[in-house]
């Protein structure tokens, strides 16, 4: 396989974006990223998206999307796993370039999740789960989420302090991203206090409902080096799946899914853990970014709540996770999140990160995890300066 | 020149607290308290509706107009969310019930919550056309909120009338803009009990900018900037609405306070800003300038700009001020009476 390079990207405003449409969204992202790589065409487009039909009734993905950005004749493809779309996307385009079938190939993701109300977007995203075993019964995505934090809590005494962490140094990173849907600090006791959502969940810990997109354009090594930007390695790729159901998992406090696709990506990589300096995570709740910690091997089950309260994963820390401001802060427009990751990924490799939020110390390796639905699937990627 | 020579309020006695609402659905009061800032909500007893809310407004208005005689009334007309026919006119019961009947004009306005407005603005016009020396504006609601939607904890009721002359004025209208979009941010369709809305595109997109757009054409229209009037009111879907958009465009608290009315009456819909403006005028002196924009969604703001003559002082006690009935004399309910009251409980008949 040849070598990938991620030579640009682009993002679109993310948050709750009533003024621009689907296709819209996608294009801002989109020809920002043709902008920033300084690429003059495509040999293949992969758009992330988990439920275009649900949102905002439309389907038929690629060929729309390859169409808006001027290129309609292109390979163009829509790529769906729940809220991990994007960083299968990702992985997608990786793969024909490393396949030598195409040099240059944009991965995009893109979600527009404000044009339905409150209770279609729930339904829509409840499509992730089982319809058969969980929704038809009542579970929610909170409700999932709650159940694993209560068992993460009753098994190693995981506590309210923990949890609130993570939003809070999430928020503290996304103050400083530009396109962040809430760029703002909360505070520990805002977090406890919040609206109660799922016991122990409250809303603050929650990711919220996203319009967004994202993109990036990844070709091989002699491409990059000719268009003369700065320019990554994807080292490692990996995906894992599990069961959809929650409750046929032989252990809820942990994300098995998660735990194969980063022993995979690393070992394709030829790295361990320990070679990672910093991580993109997939905190749609609080609880699962604890969880995501530990099942990618980070840290010891049971023992990467205390080192979040303890600052050990701030931007600052030994392990910054989510510089950008994750799912909780940048927001979660889920088919576009695994690309946004490999966004925040390139830039703090390639020392763009904006606002302040650059991680100290010029990190070289950095890793990505994506996953959908309560973590039925993840893809990692992991990432390195060329 | 046209103006108001008349004006009065009525507000049902019965409130019911976002607590026992809130103690129902599960909901969080403090958070919709502080959200929000609604502390109450008026509710209108089975024998209240649009029709008898207005007769008394209406009436309280004539009280103050001097001895306007009804039967000079050349048209009617009531803005409102809740007629109670779907076909036949809320104002023929009105206008007979006054003894306007039979030689005027007649018309129910509906364009959400400035229907009321409406009815002012047209009501102006045929007094500035020289069409009739009187014309009565209305705007009266019991408004409409699902169960346990966030409109539930602020649908309320009351009226706000206004008589409209040229001679003996309380209050003269110097200038007004209207401004409208079409703006799909809060709707109920034919034969639904409730509205819809679209949550916080409902607040930013349709409420803010439009409130804006009126306003700012208004004061740009006329040169004049907000530290020129003594009082201004808002719509008032909320105690929260109100209060930011009156600082985004540069009023003060004690400009918006005596017409500020949501936090303990909720919001009456058509009624909000007219009621308001009772307020007002009931704390007003000779001379004062009154900022006033209402807003309807689907989506539009009527904005205008009164000028507070000497009359005030004559006839401000001839009725009931509009803060005595919303702070005196109150029953609360629980939520029990008030489903029964707002025929929320089915009966199979």
């Amino acid at each position: 396989m040849r070598d990938v390079c991620v030579v640009g990207v682009g993002m679109s405003q993310w948050g709750e974006v009533w003024r621009k449409s689907f296709r819209q969204l996608f294009v801002d992202a989109a020809s920002a990223a043709i902008k920033n790589s300084g690429v003059d065409h495509l040999d293949g487009l992969y758009v992330g998206c988990m439920s275009g039909g649900l949102f905002v009734g439309q389907e038929h993905l690629g060929a729309l999307c390859a169409d808006y950005l001027g290129m309609a004749g292109i390979p163009a493809m829509r790529v769906e796993s729940a809220c991990a779309s994007g960083g299968m996307a990702i992985r997608a385009a990786m793969f024909e370039v490393a396949s030598g079938a195409s040099d240059i190939v944009m991965a995009a993701g893109v979600e527009k999740m404000t044009d339905c109300s409150g209770d279609d977007a729930t339904y829509a995203l409840a499509t992730a789960a089982d319809q058969e075993y969980e929704v038809f019964h009542g579970a929610t995505f909170p409700g999932l989420y709650a159940m694993m934090a209560h068992a993460h809590m009753a098994k190693y005494g995981t506590t309210r302090d923990m949890l609130s962490a993570v939003s809070v140094k999430n928020h503290k990173n996304g103050a400083m991203n530009p396109v962040a849907q809430y760029p703002f600090e909360i505070t520990m006791e805002g977090v406890a206090n919040s609206v109660m959502i799922a016991d122990p969940l409250h809303i603050l810990d929650c990711s919220p409902i996203t319009d967004g997109a994202a993109a990036v354009i990844v070709c091989t090594e002699e491409k990059a080096k000719a268009l003369g930007k700065p320019y990554v390695k994807i080292i490692g790729s990996g995906v894992g799946t599990d069961t959809l159901q929650l409750c046929q998992r032989a252990d809820m406090t942990t994300i098995k899914a998660s735990t194969l696709a980063a022993e995979r990506a690393l070992k394709m990589a030829g790295k361990t853990i320990k070679d990672v300096q910093f991580a993109e995570m997939h905190d749609c709740f609080t609880i699962a970014e604890i969880v995501i910690c530990e099942s990618i091997g980070l840290y010891a089950p049971g023992k990467a709540g205390a080192a979040i309260l303890a600052g050990e994963t701030a931007l600052d820390g030994k392990f910054p996770v989510n510089s950008s401001g994750g799912l909780k802060s940048k927001g979660h427009a889920v088919g576009a999140t695994g690309v946004a990751q490999i966004v925040e990924i390139y830039k703090q490799l390639t020392g763009q990160a904006e606002g302040g939020r650059q991680i100290p110390g010029s990190p070289k390796i950095g890793m990505a995890q994506n996953m959908g639905g309560s973590g039925a699937s993840s893809v990692v990627h992991i990432l390195e300066v060329a | 020149m046209a103006g108001i020579v008349g004006y009065g309020a009525h507000l049902p006695r019965q409130r019911i607290k976002v607590e026992e609402i809130a103690k129902v659905w599960g909901a969080d009061a403090p958070s919709y308290k502080k959200g929000l800032m609604l502390r109450e909500k008026s509710v209108p007893p089975p024998d209240m509706d649009t029709i008898t809310l207005a007769v008394e407004a209406a009436r309280n208005a004539l009280r103050r107009s001097g001895g306007v005689d009804p039967a000079e009334i050349g048209a009617i007309y009531i803005g409102s969310e809740s007629h109670p026919y779907a076909v036949k006119p809320s104002g023929t019961t009105v206008a007979e019930a006054i003894g306007a009947t039979p030689h005027l004009h007649c018309a129910d306005f509906e364009f959400a919550c400035k229907a009321g407005s409406e009815a002012m603005f047209v009501a102006l016009s045929h007094i500035d056309a020289k069409a009739m020396k009187y014309a009565l504006a209305i705007a009266a609601d019991t408004s409409q909120g699902a169960p346990s939607d966030a409109l539930e904890f602020s649908a309320a009721a009351g009226a706000g009338a206004f008589i409209m002359g040229s001679e003996n004025l309380i209050a003269e209208c110097l200038h007004t803009h209207s401004y409208m979009t079409d703006m799909p941010d809060f709707w109920r369709r034919e034969h639904e009990f409730y509205p819809q809305h679209a949550g916080r595109f409902t607040g930013e997109e349709a409420y803010f900018a439009t409130t804006m757009g009126s306003s700012q054409a208004l004061l740009e229209k006329t040169g004049m900037k907000p530290s020129d009037f003594k009082y201004a009111i808002f719509h008032q879907p909320n105690g929260k609405f109100p209060q930011r958009v009156s600082r985004m465009l540069g009023f003060t608290q004690e400009q918006i306070d005596p017409g500020w009315l949501a936090p303990r009456l909720g919001n009456t819909y058509s009624g909000a800003s007219p009621i308001g403006l009772t307020a007002t005028l009931d704390v007003s002196d000779p001379g004062d300038l009154i900022f006033m924009c209402s807003y309807g969604s689907g989506a539009g703001s009527d904005s205008f700009i009164w000028k507070v003559t000497d009359r005030i002082n004559e006839v401000r006690d001839m009725a009931v001020k509009t803060h005595k009935l919303l702070d005196e004399n109150l029953t609360y309910v629980d939520y029990g009476t008030y489903a029964k009251y707002r025929r929320k409980i089915k009966k199979n008949y």
